[in-house]
This record gives structure tokens, C-alpha cells and sequence, in this order.
């Protein structure tokens, strides 16, 4: 480059220099010419070290430019795997937080099944003795009527003796009546333990052809005397209304007993409640006439309607108030003294009769007094 | 209604006045069959006549209509609707004379229980399952 830029004017010079030495009258002559000659060669030299100057300038800036933008990459790089680091451990800590929320939850679900069981369990213990009370009177006479046969086989034989036919024949007749009750308390008593089983375990949740009025009795049996044996001031008038045109329906049978026994068992404690309220507030003499004006009474009533069936359970309890009858569905609502309902029952109840048997399950203050609850479920 | 009365009243009359008559009271209707077996004998002989209700409304009614016949009361305490206590209390309070013998029969023999039918004025307690020989001895010790 400096060759470039010298060169033209190392040679002019060079090349005057000889020329004033050699050709004197020759340089003399052009001498004009050698001096611009020269100028030109020295105006040339600038002007290629000024471009130099210029080019290596904006060399330098260049470089300068690459160094900041290194610079900045280089600043980039590391913020870039700070911020990779900050994102793992952030990561890491979502990862852990949602692992633990996850515990929580499958924690909370084991310890939902749990009270479901528990609650099941609670209303198997408020009905033991409505089942033992219940066990116990078809044993008893299928213990007497086995007695008597005995007894009357004896007579039988003597009677055939004398060759009396007409005793005989009462006797076998007898006997045959007997054995008929025998069975029949038999299977009662079979009936109760299916039922006490079915209730306690878990559901399979298979759905079978179930007669609705038998099983609405044979609960409303169990809740009465479960309730009577632990409250033996407790007393209800119970009616019955069974609509015989229903034909056994699909159903989950322990789970409409479940449902059936917890509107019941809600009755129950509905009218006790109210005649301790009224108790409370007779004075003694008043409470101990003859004629008590409240009867505590409890209603259960089936009904073939178009497709579906209504299975309806009435109390003239002390009723509920409008702001009760909106939350009464939600779990661990629970209007009863604490310690006394876990608020899951009605809960559950609707659960298993909407969700699992497509049904409605409706409250209506009576008018007067009491409430109804209706279980619809499709046929 | 009046054709459940009629049948009631039909129903409760005692067959024979001399007979010693007793009134049963229990829910479980399979108690009638059970006390006539049980009392075959006697009842072929017409030495006793059971008449049977089957709830404390229903015995009161009986009771009502034919008041002096019964001489022994048998009533069960857990029945639906009126309570053995409650009939037993009624019965205790009308004084009808001579008083009939009320022997309570139950499934909860506990002492509660007994208590209650002792203050209300029974003259037995007897705890289910019967024991139909106690029984038989006293009913001969009232008749004698």
C-alpha cells in the first residue's frame, strides 16, 4: 500500500533528479513539467495515505463494532444460561408443588371414601339394634313354632294311636302351618342379615330388580326400632302407603336403602325433636294429659307414576327453613347438634339418586308443618 | 273405616265368659298363631281364651267395648303408634275393678325398661323369648 502511494512519487523524483543531472538543458526546458509532474505524484501519495487513513478508520471502527457485538453475545450467553438455571429450579419447584398437590388430593379422596364408609358405617351402628331387635323376633318364633312341632308330633303319633283321623288331620295341618311360619321367619330374619351386609359393604353397584315397597318397609322397620332402642322415650305413629302396581324396578338395592334409611332416620329425628320443643315448653301438668295434641308421625308412600316411580317420606317434624332447603344437598351441611350428623347423608343420598339411578330427589316444606322428601327414579 | 271397627269389635269379643280371658297385644301378628299352639290344651279344655290386638289403639278399643272381661293383659312395650307403656299407663288409670293383671313382654329386658312398666304399675316384666312354662305357672297362680 505504501509502495502504492510512494512509488509514483519516488520515481518522479528519481527520474528529475537524473534528468537535471543528465539532460540539464532538456530538464531546464521542461522544467514546468517535471515540477507538476512531481506535484501530481505528491498529491497522488496523500491522497492514497488519506484513503489509507480512511480505510484503516473504519477498520478500526468496524472491529471495534465486532468487539461490542462479542461483548454483547458474550453477556447474552451468560444471561441466557442464567436464565436456563432460574427456569430449571423454578420448574423444579412447580414440578415439586404440583407432586405435592397431587398428594394432597389422592390424600383427600382416600380420606372422602374413608367417610363415606364411616358415614355408612355410623348409619349400620344406629341400626344395629333395629337390627337386633329385628333379628331377634323371627328367631323367637322360629325357635317356639320348631317347639310346638315337636311337641305336636308327639300328639300326633298318640293321636294316631287311637286312630283318632280327625285330630290327626288338625294336627298336620298345624303342623304344616308351623313349618310355613317357621320358613317364613326364617327367611325374614335371612332378609335383615342380606340387608345389615348389603349396607355395610361397599357397593357393587350392579343394579337388580328390586321391590321398592319391601324394601322401603323393611327400613322403615329397621330405622323405627334402631331409633326406639337407643331413645326409649322416642315414639312415632308410623304410616305406610304402598302402591301395589309397582313392579320390581332396576335398582342398586343397598343404595336406595341407604337413601330410603337416611330420609327416614332425618324424620325420625325431625318429630323427636319437635315433641322435646314442645315438652320443653308445656308446663309438666299440661305434658302429662291424658291427650298429648302432637302425634309424631312419619309417612312413608310409594306410587307408580307415568315411567318413573316416587317413593315419598313425609314427617311433621319441625320443618326447615327456606335458606336450610337451599344448602341441605351440600356436603357436611348439617342442621343437627355437632357430633350428632356428619351433614353427608343428604349428600349422598342425592348423589346416588341422581347421578347413579338418573333420578331427582326433591324437599318441600309440608304445608302446616314437616317436610317431604320425593325420590323419583325412572322405571 | 266403620267396617274395620265392625271387624275389630267382632273380633275382640271374648267367646265364654267363664273362661279366664286374656288379651295379647303385639305388632307381630305370627303371636297368635304362636299363643294358640302354645295353649292348645288349655284352650281345648276352655280353661282360657286369647283374644289378640295388634297395636295399643287396637286393645284400647277392645278393652273399651268388652272392659271387665279381660282378666290378663299381655303387651308387648315396642309397637308402632301407641307404646305398651303408654296402654299400659291407660289401662292402670281407667280402674276398672278388679284390675286386670298387665304383664309387660319385651325384647329389652334392661333395667330402664323395667323401671318404667314397674313405676307405671305393671304386675309382671317378662323379656322375649317367653318362656311359655313360667308363663303357664302364672297364669295358674292368677286363677287360683
Amino acid at each position: 500500500m505504501y509502495l502504492l502511494a510512494f512509488a509514483p512519487y519516488v520515481v518522479v523524483s528519481i527520474i528529475s533528479d537524473l534528468a537535471q543531472v543528465i539532460v540539464t538543458d532538456f530538464y531546464n526546458r521542461w522544467e514546468s513539467y517535471f515540477g507538476n509532474t512531481l506535484m501530481l505524484s505528491i498529491i497522488w501519495l496523500v491522497a492514497i495515505l488519506f484513503s489509507q487513513y480512511r480505510q484503516q478508520k473504519a477498520a478500526e471502527k468496524e472491529r471495534i463494532k465486532r468487539q461490542k457485538e462479542d461483548e454483547i453475545n458474550r453477556a447474552i450467553a451468560i444471561r441466557k444460561v442464567e436464565l436456563e438455571e432460574l427456569v430449571a429450579e423454578r420448574t423444579a419447584e412447580i414440578t415439586k408443588q404440583k407432586e405435592e398437590l397431587e398428594q394432597t388430593l389422592s390424600e383427600l379422596k382416600a380420606t372422602q371414601t374413608q367417610l363415606i364408609q364411616s358415614e355408612k358405617m355410623a348409619s349400620l351402628g344406629e341400626l344395629t339394634a333395629g337390627i337386633a331387635h329385628e333379628i331377634q323376633n323371627p328367631l323367637n318364633f322360629v325357635n317356639n313354632f320348631s317347639e310346638i312341632s315337636t311337641e305336636l308330633l308327639d300328639e300326633l303319633k298318640e293321636e294316631m294311636q287311637k286312630g283318632n283321623s280327625e285330630e290327626t288331620e288338625a294336627i298336620t295341618n298345624d303342623l304344616k302351618q308351623n313349618l310355613e311360619k317357621i320358613i317364613h321367619h326364617g327367611k325374614r330374619a335371612d332378609g335383615i342379615v342380606k340387608a345389615m351386609l348389603q349396607h355395610s359393604r361397599s357397593s357393587s353397584g350392579t343394579k337388580e330388580p328390586t321391590d321398592i315397597n319391601a324394601l322401603a318397609d323393611e327400613y322403615l322397620r329397621l330405622a323405627y326400632h334402631g331409633l326406639r332402642a337407643k331413645d326409649k322415650s322416642f315414639n312415632a305413629t308410623l304410616k305406610t302407603d304402598f302402591d301395589d302396581a309397582i313392579s320390581k324396578i332396576d335398582v342398586v338395592p343397598q343404595e336406595i336403602g341407604r337413601v330410603v334409611l337416611n330420609l327416614l332416620t332425618n324424620a325420625f329425628y325431625a318429630v323427636s325433636e319437635k315433641k322435646k320443643q314442645l315438652a320443653k315448653n308445656l308446663p309438666a301438668e299440661e305434658s302429662q294429659k291424658e291427650q298429648s295434641p302432637y302425634t309424631p308421625t312419619v309417612l312413608i308412600s310409594t306410587k307408580k307414576l307415568n315411567g318413573k316411580v316416587e317413593i315419598k317420606i313425609s314427617d311433621n317434624g319441625k320443618g326447615i327453613s327456606e335458606a336450610e332447603v337451599e344448602k341441605i344437598f351440600q356436603p357436611f351441611y348439617t342442621t343437627k347438634p355437632s357430633g350428632k350428623g356428619t351433614g353427608l347423608g343428604l349428600s349422598m343420598s342425592y348423589e346416588i339418586v341422581t347421578k347413579e339411578h338418573g333420578g331427582q330427589l326433591k324437599v318441600e316444606n309440608n304445608e302446616g308443618e314437616g317436610v317431604t322428601f320425593t325420590v323419583i327414579l325412572p322405571v | 273405616m266403620k267396617a274395620k271397627v265392625l271387624h275389630l269389635l267382632s273380633f275382640c269379643r271374648f267367646k265364654n265368659r267363664k273362661d279366664m280371658n286374656i288379651l295379647v297385644v303385639d305388632d307381630e301378628k305370627d303371636i297368635q298363631p304362636l299363643f294358640e299352639q302354645r295353649f292348645r290344651k288349655e284352650i281345648k279344655n276352655g280353661e282360657i281364651n286369647f283374644v289378640f290386638a295388634y297395636s295399643g289403639e287396637e286393645a284400647l278399643e277392645c278393652l273399651q267395648d268388652y272392659k271387665h272381661e279381660a282378666v290378663l293383659i299381655l303387651s308387648d312395650i315396642n309397637m308402632p303408634g301407641m307404646s305398651g307403656f303408654e296402654l299400659l299407663d291407660k289401662i292402670k288409670q281407667k280402674n276398672h275393678k278388679p284390675p286386670p293383671v298387665v304383664m309387660m313382654i319385651t325384647a329389652y329386658g334392661d333395667d330402664e325398661n323395667y323401671k318404667q312398666a314397674m313405676q307405671l304399675g305393671a304386675d309382671d316384666f317378662l323379656t322375649k323369648p317367653v318362656d311359655f312354662a313360667d308363663l303357664k305357672e302364672k297364669i295358674k297362680n292368677i286363677n287360683g
